[in-house]
């Protein structure tokens, strides 16, 4: 019962362990870079989840195709649309804490958040 | 009357259209155009205000012509109206009062940016107060993280840098847990505008499918809300993110930003999920001590600061633990309490923020305490800023401080179970408070040693910027003492919208 529920949720629960592997990483890792890359693969894990439950087994994707114009003909539009607005948000955060870290290299010379905020302190 | 319906929508648009003429003019017009998009805004919201409070009910304002179940809407009562002409009203307070800050601390080329990202934050936060859509609400709160870590780093200097990396890695923590929630109710509601999800939500909860799944996915949300705004354990990032960046952008982080997350929370509550579900979960519970230990922890950890505005970012983090106690004893006299405290708090951090800006530039820009003995006559209106925000925290009568823990008190007294932990948190808190605002008060005051080679105080700022330092002060005050004085319209008004709220 349990294990059959895993198996017909198979995407669903690789999302939510990529999302845990993201969050975690963005959490803890010391390094910048891994933390931005922990942050996409948290943001990519949301965009599988809602993908995979807006997914219909043998349907068309939502364009206009083949003259069919009856709703069953198409999968749900909605989640894919709301992966596209999700993709867009995540890409500027990313480019903003890219940018902020390009700044920080230049300033301190390491990617190493915990020596950052070492030399930062040393500053004033 | 029904062309006022349309104001939500065109003050959000206003905001938004004016950032983008903002980025491409040059500083001073920048400031000249800011400034009037936001005053636009607070006459549009207040319209709307005296709109919701003549009919008695909220409106929902349809965006395109997509009918309800699929197209996005909005939806205005008497506490979001209420909320964001506040809030709207004390953005152009900040930035007219920091504006000489904004021009020393921001490089020339940039300033016009600074502008542009209060405009966001102005968009943002009117389109979160409004919409009735929660994927529209992720969006801009991520809208809102962008303009605040904007309006962090734009200050060049290491420690702000830094403070806008780590504000910016806890705010993306929160908005993925959000947005895994959000996508969680969604997922077993397939509904994104409010009142569908609620009522697929209160249809689930009657048949008792799906309980735990939703428990986990309010758990979710509340935690990343509660990250983003802050709520002890979450803390941490305070101090760095209000003590270094220009005093305008400290004003409006504490104030305004991390208030509007709240404000989130409460509509995810008692509109999304419902006042059954979320009673039933216990999670206000929860809240409800981390709130205690908020305020004890803030209190205590501003105590052993030696920097003004550390100090006055810990005492941030004690009021958020205010607003989530009155919250966490679910009622409505409580809640109108924390929605009280919201507003005591926005008129009041950035009074603080300011005039303690104001009180460092007369001691040679230092924050420290042994450097700023004597500020307050050197700077007398910064000091009286200062003196009024202090003891309005402190909850002296008179200030709005008082009328929100009258409030919180009051409101415990219903609650049987959570009175006895509220009342001696908040007799705790006071002591506490009074110790380090206090202190502070009688520090600038004090006659400063004399030293070796007595440092010359220069004033730092131009005289048009002084002179709106000086007003700026003047209405946050004023503001606090019709707050402490008149509550009975102002709490009229919260009830009156929360009762039309969910």
């Amino acid at each position: 019962m349990f294990g059959t529920n895993l198996l017909a949720n198979f995407e669903e629960v690789v999302a939510v362990i990529l999302f845990g592997i993201g969050f975690s990483t963005l959490l803890l890792h010391r390094n910048l870079i891994k933390k931005i890359i922990g942050l996409n693969i948290m943001d990519t894990a949301v965009y599988l989840f809602l993908a995979s439950m807006g997914y219909i087994e043998g349907r068309l994707s939502p364009i206009l195709q083949n003259g069919a114009t009856g709703q069953e003909a198409y999968i749900n539009p909605i989640p894919s649309g709301l992966v596209l607005t999700g993709i867009v948000v995540s890409v500027s955060v990313t480019a903003m804490m890219l940018a902020l870290t390009i700044r920080l290299y230049q300033r301190y010379h390491t990617l190493n958040l915990d020596e950052i905020y070492m030399f930062a302190q040393r500053e004033k | 009357m029904d062309f006022i319906r349309n104001f939500p929508f065109f003050s959000i648009m206003l905001a938004m259209l004016s950032a983008i003429i903002t980025s491409v003019l040059p500083k001073k017009a920048a400031r000249i155009l800011n400034g009037c998009a936001i005053s636009v805004c607070i006459l549009l919201n207040a319209a709307v205000l005296w709109l919701t409070l003549v009919t008695g009910e909220s409106f929902t304002y349809t965006m395109g012509h997509f009918p309800a179940p699929w197209g996005n809407e909005l939806r205005a009562g008497a506490l979001e109206a209420l909320m964001a002409t506040v809030f709207s009203g004390v953005l152009l307070l900040s930035v007219a009062g920091g504006a000489g800050h904004i021009d020393l601390d921001i490089e020339e080329s940039r300033v016009n940016l600074y502008y542009v990202m209060i405009d966001l934050i102005e968009g943002a936060m009117l389109a979160m107060l409004y919409t009735n859509d929660i994927f529209t609400g992720y969006v801009f709160i991520e809208i809102m993280t962008i303009a605040s870590c904007g309006i962090l780093m734009i200050r060049q200097i290491g420690r702000t840098t830094l403070a806008a990396v780590r504000y910016m890695i806890m705010s993306l923590l929160g908005s993925g847990l959000f947005l895994i929630g959000v996508v969680l109710l969604y997922d077993m509601t397939g509904h994104l505008l409010m009142e569908y999800m609620h009522e697929s939500i209160a249809a689930l909860a009657r048949s008792g499918q799906y309980t735990l799944p939703l428990t986990i996915a309010v758990g979710l949300i509340t935690m990343g809300l509660c990250i983003k705004c802050g709520l002890f354990p979450f803390h941490f990032w305070m101090p760095d993110t209000y003590g270094y960046s220009t005093p305008a952008s400290s004003a409006i982080l504490s104030g305004l930003v991390s208030k509007l997350y709240i404000l989130m929370l409460i509509k995810v509550y008692y509109r999304v999920v419902g006042a059954e579900f979320i009673a039933a979960s216990k999670i206000l519970n929860v809240l409800f001590v981390f709130g205690l230990c908020a305020i004890i922890v803030g209190s205590v950890s501003a105590i052993r600061e030696n920097d003004i505005r550390r100090m006055t970012a810990f005492s941030s983090a004690a009021q958020i633990g205010y607003i989530f106690v009155g919250i966490g004893l679910g009622t409505t006299a409580g809640m109108a309490a924390s929605m009280f405290h919201i507003i005591t708090h926005a008129v009041t951090k950035p009074l603080l923020f300011i005039s303690a800006s104001g009180l460092s530039d007369v001691s040679g820009g230092s924050k420290k305490f042994r450097d700023l003995q004597e500020s307050g006559l050197r700077n007398r209106a910064a000091g009286l800023g200062f003196s009024v925000g202090s003891l309005s925290m402190v909850g002296l009568p008179v200030f709005a401080g008082f009328v929100s823990k009258i409030l919180f008190a009051s409101a415990s007294v219903l609650n049987p179970h959570k009175m006895l932990p509220t009342l001696i948190v908040l007799a705790v808190s006071t002591v506490l408070n009074a110790v380090y605002f206090l202190r502070t008060v009688i520090r600038i005051y004090r006659p400063a040693e004399k030293r070796d080679g007595e440092p010359v105080y220069t004033e730092r700022l131009a005289v048009r910027d002084q002179r709106a330092f000086v007003l700026c002060l003047t209405v946050f005050a004023a503001m606090n003492l019709l707050l402490g004085l008149w509550s009975t319209p102002v709490t009229a008004i919260l009830t009156a919208g929360l009762n039309m709220f969910s």
